[in-house]
């Protein structure tokens, strides 16, 4: 038995509609299914003179960033600029947080200079429902809220961009297997690839790594675990690599960044394991040297820098259908 | 002062009594059970308890009044409010306070302060260790003859295994109990969730469970060492009762407690990041709920308390990992072991046990029976009426529980202490 009731998944409405995204998780198929088809024409847009779109004139996007980013939050920018939204950004860590002003408050007195969207970043597992909730609670649910990597929990943009990646090379999700490769515990990516990937029926999806970088119960993801990478890309279509954070070498989780690369860097030897079709991806920024080799980074199974572009277009397809345009 | 409780079943789990008897109380004391009046006996109040239970008033073995020190959170009066409400006629409080309750003056301090007729028996469990820090010794005696009825850590470790080992002589030495929780800290602190699929999933950094269990067989190896009495606090999994319940059968003598809300919930609970689903021990898995759930009828487990925390909003309105820790729980001790009984089909004579004689015992003090001549400390609840958990209900200046919303059995028509009418449900 149970004694409580869990509240509706925070990011649909009572229709089942698209409010928030939070997670990859526990969204419908066909609504992951419609966000990759939204992107498509968006990417078209980029190989435009002007790479422009009217859809998100005279809305405010608030970057949030509670923790640095560079590369994610200008990508957003661009995504919203490029649907013609004003872009305000605001590296929180450096300003209100470090003045003792709590995350509900920042929230608040950003919901009051009329703000139609938050992108939010934060170092906290959850932090992005608790502004979802608080908005509900004070009126405010009319701004949407973008999770752009909360903690170790969901970064589903960059999920949702690796989706449309996987589609454009190899169309049919139900034929594939697919490994994602390196610090499972500390990342959100993996986190969202994996429900993305289950959802959108992937037959099998395995994780390699080290024991240490594993947490425990990864397997009630509907993943295979496997230690050995040899064995776990053999025969894959599809090999994402996790970016390694050089502070992991501090802990007792891993002894050396060679012993690392030797176990688990990807190499074109190792690659040669997969399909020969096989394509690598990478979140980035990459460490050379640590968790894939230059050779597989810059050769012809990479689609790395593709994985970047399409990621602008396919945070404009967010934007533009949370803002139901 | 006299008062007659009159047409309630009597329920006094210490001597089995389970009938339809009134209650006769004289300067403060019980002086008599049954139908037949006492000699002299004039009653100036009488309360009338038709439908209800009349039991003896309840027995908390962990609720924090957050006095010293955090008086935003709460203050001694409304804690004691809450007590009452809650039919609590009887508490210990952990040493967590701001100073921690490490000197004798301190604890002198509180327990004079909690000195008032409609506030429950406060007894304060003394630090162990100074300052909590796990390095030196605490004056025991003295603490002791202060009113200390235990010592502890709150939810401190000792790290050092030889100022551990020490204390716990130490303690044996004049014979004071010591409640200690079982948590590794290496593999406790980083955490916040149990370790377990929901953990991996929410991306929340999990606990262990061999974060009991490995703190527990120091304890219980230090306890055969040094014939400390030793009652492990919020007890969390299934494999720490194992432990516990093997020690025990090899003559260790230990008693644990668990909290009722790790009766009811698990990690599952925690839903969308709920931070009021935060607390220490984790909620953990499922079955480690039911093994607690049974662990509780069987007396496996010897007691359950409330593990009473109040938070302010502030404190929880925060990401999950970052929101304080603790539920609100003083009221909700009844509601809560009245469901869990109902559930597991448990008599109410063991369920009412659980939270009266069991943890008097395990306090080392004459109270939680309903004997002649003890002190009247009475809880009279209505088994039938609903107690609706919202913020306006709540005492408690902590209106921090997961359980907010929900509809729970029993609530209380009366409280006394010391014969005098704490509560009044009915008004």
């Amino acid at each position: 038995m149970t004694l409580l009731r869990i509240n509706r998944n925070p990011q649909l409405n009572s229709h089942g509609e698209l409010t928030h995204l939070l997670s990859t998780e526990g969204l419908p198929q066909d609504v992951l299914t419609r966000i990759l088809d939204t992107a498509a024409p968006f990417a078209a847009v980029a190989e435009r003179e002007v790479k422009k779109v009217p859809l998100l004139r005279g809305k405010s996007v608030f970057n949030l960033f509670f923790e640095n980013s560079t590369r994610t939050r200008t990508t957003f920018e661009i995504a919203a600029k490029r649907l013609s939204a004003d872009v305000i950004n605001l590296n929180i860590n450096t300003s209100s947080a470090s003045k003792g002003e709590t995350l509900l408050d920042t929230t608040d007195n950003l919901a009051a200079m009329q703000a139609d969207m938050f992108v939010v970043r934060h170092a906290a597992s959850g932090a992005p429902y608790l502004i979802a909730q608080h908005l509900a609670a004070t009126g405010k649910d009319h701004i949407h809220i973008i999770n752009a990597g909360d903690g170790r929990h969901a970064h589903p943009t960059q999920g949702l961009l690796d989706m449309y990646t996987i589609r454009h090379y190899k169309q049919d999700f139900t034929q594939l297997t697919v490994a994602i490769v390196g610090d499972v515990l500390h990342s959100r990516v993996a986190r969202s690839q994996i429900h993305a990937l289950t959802t959108l029926g992937v037959p099998e999806v395995r994780v390699i790594a080290p024991k240490t970088l594993l947490p425990s119960g990864i397997e009630r993801l509907g993943v295979q675990v496997f230690n050995d990478m040899k064995e776990g890309l053999r025969g894959v279509d599809v090999v994402m690599m996790l970016r390694l954070q050089n502070e992991r070498m501090q802990g007792a989780l891993l002894p050396s960044a060679q012993e690392y690369f030797k176990s688990y860097g990807l190499t074109m030897d190792k690659l040669a394991l997969a399909k020969p079709d096989a394509i690598v991806m990478h979140p980035g920024p990459m460490n050379r040297g640590v968790e894939i080799e230059s050779a597989v980074a810059d050769g012809t199974q990479a689609v790395i820098l593709p994985q970047v572009t399409f990621g602008i277009a396919v945070r404009m397809a967010v934007m533009a259908m949370l803002a139901g345009a | 002062m006299s008062t007659h409780i009159r047409g309630g079943r009597l329920i006094d789990p210490a001597s089995g009594t389970d009938q339809r008897a009134d209650l006769f109380i004289a300067d403060g004391k019980i002086v008599g059970v049954g139908d037949t009046v006492p000699a002299g006996f004039k009653a100036r109040t009488t309360l009338d308890a038709t439908g209800c239970i009349v039991c003896p008033g309840l027995i908390d073995l962990a609720a924090r009044l957050r006095e010293p020190g955090f008086e935003y959170k709460a203050t001694l009066e409304s804690e004691m409010a809450a007590a009452a409400a809650g039919g609590v006629t009887r508490l210990a409080c952990p040493p967590d306070t701001d100073p921690v309750l490490d000197e004798p003056g301190l604890v002198e301090m509180l327990t004079h302060r909690a000195r008032l007729p409609e506030f429950a028996h406060v007894h304060p469990v003394g630090a162990l260790t100074v300052q909590l820090a796990g390095k030196k010794l605490t004056e025991m005696a003295e603490l002791s003859e202060a009113g200390c009825v235990a010592f502890g850590q709150a939810n401190q470790a000792i790290v050092d295994t030889q100022v551990l080992l020490h204390a716990m002589n130490y303690a044996a030495t004049f014979g004071f109990p010591v409640w200690l929780q079982a948590q590794d800290p290496f593999l406790a602190q980083p955490g916040i969730a149990h370790d377990g699929g929901i953990a991996a999933r929410l991306g929340l950094t999990g606990i262990p469970v061999a974060a009991e269990t490995i703190a527990l067989a120091t304890l219980l190896q230090l306890a055969r060492e040094t014939g400390v009495r030793l009652h492990v606090t919020r007890i969390s999994s299934a494999a720490g009762l194992d432990m516990i319940t093997a020690a025990r059968a090899a003559g260790i003598a230990v008693t644990c407690d668990t909290a009722v809300h790790y009766l009811h919930l698990c990690d599952h609970d925690i839903g969308y990041f709920n931070p009021h689903a935060r607390l220490d021990p984790p909620l953990r898995a499922q079955r480690d709920r039911d093994a607690l759930r049974n662990g509780l009828a069987s007396g496996a487990i010897t007691a359950v308390c409330s593990d009473h925390t109040p938070v302010d909003d502030d404190g929880k309105q925060k990401p999950f990992s970052e929101a304080e820790i603790g539920a609100t729980g003083l009221e909700l001790l009844l509601p809560l072991t009245l469901k869990w009984a109902q559930e597991m089909q448990v008599p109410l004579l063991t369920a009412l046990a659980r939270i009266t004689s069991d943890p008097a015992r395990i306090m080392g003090v004459a109270a939680g029976r309903l004997d002649i001549g003890l002190p009247a400390d009475i809880c009279v609840f209505d088994p039938t009426a609903d107690f609706h958990v919202t913020r306006n209900n709540l005492k408690s200046q902590g209106k921090n529980t997961p359980l907010l919303g929900l509809t729970l059995p029993g609530r209380v028509r009366y409280t006394l202490i010391d014969g005098h009418l704490a509560y009044d449900g009915t008004s």
